[in-house]
């Protein structure tokens, strides 16, 4: 069963805006799944038909076989939604807002106040959990959003940017605590504009971009259709020009630091030996831009070459697919 | 959580049992908000009451001697206690239903499986809540100042509870609409002030001119004060069952467009 299944979404704004135009996506039940997509791609629109707070235009969407039109109680139950804004009321204490969040989803008072023990000490805010809001970190205010969607311990949890403005400490964390959530059954949908996050914790991506799924793929054949990586080389001693490397494309970017682009063909083995021979000592060496941002920014610059074949297959751009 | 469940019936059973815990979290949440800022709504209102029966009731009042049979402080107590019920009960819907607006949190509810009709019937109930609240604080005011004789109990009691859903439904109304917090005070200071000013709170409507008179027909809070004073002391300017039946169609017609327009997302979604 799917978690979730949009057929031909499509959303018009008033202002003539088509923020989607007739999406079809499908994620599986128990998958964690990325979604992402530059700023307007359609990806908030999306994620807010799902959850009702948007009226669609055109379409279906089911959530576990929950038709929205038809059966939106049921389907709304299924889901728990992270925002990416912050929505609770700013004068209430984390302990009240979990604990009224689970009575809206019908959870007795008594679980209730079991489950904001259990998630605001796994989510570290118990020590909060009376003081207001309003006073509380950012950091403190995204885990708290995030409580309070697992309070009615939905199947399907929407996180869109849960870790924005988060410090890296503490957005590990949250990674692992998604990670064990996901293990435990619950399936997760995310959008993040921290790349390296959705490579870390999807197994599934789509990317969205002018309103339209520009690719849907597993996340590591996705990053296996990667064609060149751009390798950044630190230096010991200064260059004045970038050293001759026939056959690859070399940019000395300071006089200690060199990019050189390598595609999947080539061994990086060649590269340290031909450097060796030139007298170049590398001390260390790192990718320019993770794997996934290298794709995503190939997809989404190039746009407007990946529109969907005539059967249903996206096509992707030439300089991604092999 | 499992709120829908294998069987029709017991997914039935089980959306009724999450309803219930919904309609119940939104009543003691609103019940919550009033109490923590018990300074800026319940105390307003009582300290408003005592100014009223010290000006009006005790040095005009006076001068002012019997109206409908009744000595003045008498007369204006019913008043005055559904004044404060109306203006509460209203004040308490469209402030904390727009304030969720401004602040984002009525997501929490858009997104939850409770039905439009829940929401709307769980914010009505908190402005009856407030309502009673202030109500007692006034009617507590009003002993102080004068002997408060109940004629019918039931009539106060039902008046009571129709007008305050009626004001708190009109609340949510206006809050649905409201783009700003200049839009939430137009209508409580430009409508509703003196709607209720001119509702026969202070006087009976005989003292009017025939055209006056005939005017105050069409204010819908004369009806409610004068329903909820036949309650206390068996006299009314208008007919007391068509108050009673244009306050329940009042509050049926409200409470529809209410759900009708949470229906269509009107003010609330994209």
């Amino acid at each position: 069963m799917n978690a979730l299944s949009v057929r031909g979404l499509t959303k018009t704004y008033r202002n003539g805006v088509q923020a989607l135009k007739g999406i079809d996506l499908d994620v599986e039940q128990g998958d964690f799944f990325a979604l992402l997509g530059p700023n307007g791609a359609g990806k908030t629109t999306l994620i807010g038909i799902i959850t009702s707070l948007v009226n669609k235009s055109a379409g279906t969407a089911r959530v576990f076989d929950h038709d929205i039109d038809r059966e939106l109680e049921a389907a709304k139950a299924c889901i728990g939604i992270v925002p990416q804004e912050i929505n609770f009321n700013m004068f209430e204490t984390p302990f009240t807002i979990t604990v009224n969040q689970a009575g809206f989803y019908g959870i007795p008072r008594a679980v209730a106040r079991e489950r904001a023990e259990k998630y605001l000490k796994q989510l570290q805010l118990w020590d909060k959990r009376n003081s207001i809001s309003r006073g509380l970190s950012g950091g403190m205010k995204r885990r708290l959003m995030i409580a309070r969607a697992l309070m009615h311990e939905p199947r399907l949890l929407i996180l869109d940017e849960p870790t924005a403005g988060v410090d890296i400490e503490i957005r590990r964390s949250m990674w692992d605590f998604l990670r064990e959530i996901n293990q435990r059954g619950t399936t997760i949908i995310l959008t993040t504009h921290y790349l390296e996050e959705a490579e870390t914790l999807c197994r599934n991506i789509a990317i969205i971009s002018g309103g339209q799924i520009v690719e849907r793929d597993r996340m590591s054949s996705l990053l296996r259709r990667l064609h060149v990586e751009t390798f950044v080389f630190n230096l010991r001693d200064a260059l004045a020009e970038a050293p001759l490397l026939e056959g690859y494309v070399v940019r000395l970017v300071d006089d200690h630091t060199l990019e050189v682009e390598v595609s999947k063909e080539e061994s990086l083995n060649e590269i340290f030996a031909r450097l060796s021979a030139l007298g170049v000592v590398v001390m260390s060496m790192r990718n320019k831009v993770n794997r996934l941002e290298e794709i995503f920014m190939r997809l989404v610059e190039g746009g407007a070459a990946a529109r969907p074949a005539a059967d249903g297959a996206t096509r992707v751009p030439a300089a991604v697919a092999r | 959580m499992s709120a829908v469940a294998e069987s029709p019936l017991a997914a039935r059973t089980d959306m009724n049992a999450v309803r219930w815990v919904g309609f119940r979290t939104i009543v003691i949440r609103e019940y919550g908000r009033i109490i923590r800022i018990w300074g800026q709504t319940i105390v307003p209102s009582a300290v408003t009451a005592v100014l009223y029966f010290a000006i009006f009731g005790s040095l005009i009042g006076r001068r002012v001697g019997v109206m409908g049979g009744f000595d003045y402080k008498q007369f204006i107590a019913p008043g005055l206690i559904m004044m404060s019920v109306i203006t509460n009960s209203y004040g308490n819907v469209v402030a904390s239903f727009f304030g969720a607006k401004f602040g984002k949190h009525i997501e929490e509810l858009l997104v939850s499986p409770l039905p439009n009709w829940l929401i709307v019937a769980g914010y009505a109930v908190g402005g009856v809540v407030r309502g009673l609240l202030v109500g007692a604080a006034v009617t507590a005011v009003s002993l102080v100042f004068t002997h408060l004789h109940v004629e019918h109990p039931l009539l106060v009691i039902v008046a009571l509870l129709l007008t305050s859903v009626t004001f708190g439904l009109a609340g949510f109304l206006n809050a649905l609409f409201a783009k700003n917090f200049d839009q939430v005070n137009f209508i409580p200071a430009f409508v509703l002030t003196p709607l209720t000013y001119f509702g026969g709170v202070f006087y009976s409507i005989e003292l009017l001119p025939q055209w006056a008179r005939q005017l105050s027909f069409v204010n819908p809070v004369l009806y409610m004060v004068n329903a909820f004073r036949y309650g206390f002391l068996g006299v009314s300017d208008v007919h007391v069952g068509g108050a009673f039946a244009l306050m329940a169609l009042a509050a049926v017609v409200l409470f529809s467009a209410c759900v009708f327009l949470m229906g269509r997302g009107a003010g609330i979604r994209e």
